[in-house]
């Protein structure tokens, strides 16, 4: 298919291993902040294609991972009442809230279900006048345009059955959170593509000067990832902190204008719980008051729900990039994708998911003992 | 969850007011909302996802990084490299 397959060419991403190897002449660890990348790293063993200094950790990035269990235990009270249709990305039906998970709520008989699109929630609704349709509105930035757009084609078509449970969240405050932390081993970022194609690069000037932390925007396949590595690599043995755009084939310095716009009228910042990392200042974006009559979280006021994580998930650390899921003692033990004790473990993108499903039990012994899966085959 | 798939745009049309577009990816064909890509026309590549044009796809700098190989190939940078 086209801008894809040619970016997975196995001898174009070794001769980029092998510049990588060549520009680090010292050990960098460098942090990978999407989950997608996460899952393309681990699937195609880009960190294993790299020479030694390098260590890629893996960041905060999966939105699924981080919807605070209060979100998770909020939804299933709603998803519970009979005159509910409950929507959802299909990852989030089996993330464990304190009480099981939305999926086994929907085999006791509760109507919940998978939408592709928050455009297919809002056309339910338009379909089914009888039925309160919510839909669960999570995500990152580039998320934000989709969820508003539904909110907003809500609002214009006067669909008052149709709301949004909103837990949104923003990666540049998760990204000066890591920085400021005391145990933050982060020297190089390489930055979510797909945020960046909404919001362009100018939210990471001031966080790149400040810190003098490269971030190199970056796409998500096998050579897009190892050029960002190159650049990342590059900039820190100059001893630059900037801004660079490896995914300019989707991301323009300004983003997209008419979906920042949209974002801004449907959206403002508040501050938001991360699950396994903490409250972050500013870092989410919930409905403005012009939208409450869409907004599930005031017209079903769910009490607090005193909510309880399993003692022996380290998934926060997973997420602040200071422990790798084989580090973990319920890794591929009670933890698996069938039965996931932390959020990680449930959407592919999750460390621990991506970690079990491609065989990263251990650490190799040396980094280029175990074979990669392979890459296309065609000559570069 | 960020998933973005290119997908090439076939033919646009209106609903609700809003953009709309048939989008072929690799042989599967979706509705997906271009309202935020006015500009694109049939037969140009578009970043989709869950149902929604987020960018549209530059094809100049899509050649980029293959440039970039080649520019490697001919600094000899591969010479001497490590195993
Ligand atoms: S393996 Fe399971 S229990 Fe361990 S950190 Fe990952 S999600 Fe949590």
């Amino acid at each position: 298919m086209r801008f894809l397959d040619e970016y997975r060419d196995g001898p174009a991403a070794r001769k980029l291993a092998a510049a990588v190897a060549r520009a680090a002449t010292r050990p960098w660890t460098i942090m990978e902040v999407c989950g997608g990348q996460t899952h393309t790293i681990v699937k195609y063993g880009i960190d294993r294609l790299l020479p030694p200094e390098i260590e890629l950790v893996h960041g905060p990035g999966c939105p699924v991972c981080v919807t605070a269990l209060e979100t998770i235990d909020r939804a299933h009270a709603i998803a519970s009442r009979p005159d509910v249709t409950f929507c959802s990305f299909g990852d989030m039906l089996r993330v464990p809230g304190s009480r099981g998970d939305l999926l086994q709520l929907k085999s006791r008989g509760a109507d919940v279900r998978v939408v592709y699109s928050p455009l297919d929630a809002v056309n339910l609704a338009a379909a089914h006048p009888d039925r309160k349709v919510v839909f669960f509105a999570i995500g990152f930035e580039t998320t934000a345009p989709p969820n508003a757009m539904a909110v907003w084609m809500a609002r214009k078509r006067n669909l008052r059955n149709f709301s949004a449970l909103v837990s949104h969240v923003l990666v540049p405050p998760m990204m000066t959170a890591l920085l400021e932390a005391p145990d933050n081993r982060v020297q190089g970022f390489l930055g979510a593509g797909h945020v960046c194609a909404v919001m362009g690069t100018s939210e990471y000037e001031p966080i790149a000067r400040r810190h003098r932390v490269p971030i190199v925007v970056t796409g998500f396949e096998p050579l897009d990832l190892l050029e960002g590595v190159l650049r990342t690599v590059r900039q820190l043995e100059a001893g630059e902190g900037a801004v660079e755009n490896q995914y300019a084939r989707a991301v323009r310095p300004e983003g997209n204008p008419a979906s920042r716009r949209l974002i801004e009228d449907v959206f403002e910042v508040c501050d938001r719980k991360w699950r396994g990392v903490g409250p972050i200042p500013a870092s989410g974006l919930r409905l403005r008051d012009e939208y409450r009559a869409h907004d599930a979280e005031r017209l079903f006021a769910v009490a607090d729900i005193e909510t309880s994580e399993p003692a022996v998930c380290i998934s926060g650390q997973v997420l602040k990039g200071l422990k790798k899921p084989h580090d973990c003692p319920a890794f591929g033990k009670e933890c698996t994708p069938q039965t996931p004790l932390g959020a990680t473990m449930v959407s592919s993108e999750g460390a621990c998911a991506a970690y079990h499903a491609y065989g990263r039990h251990h650490e190799p012994r040396t980094a280029r003992e175990l074979p990669l899966l392979p890459l296309a085959g065609a000559p570069a | 969850m960020c998933l973005g798939i290119p997908g090439k745009v076939i033919d646009t049309y209106r609903e609700h007011d809003v953009l709309m577009g048939r989008v072929d990816f690799g042989g599967v064909v979706k509705r997906v909302c271009l309202e935020h890509v006015p500009e694109v026309r049939a037969g140009e590549y578009v970043l989709v996802h869950v149902g929604f044009a987020l960018s549209r796809i530059d094809e100049v700098e899509a050649a980029r990084v293959f440039a970039l190989l080649i520019e490697l190939n001919q600094l000899g940078e591969l010479e001497g490299a490590p195993p």
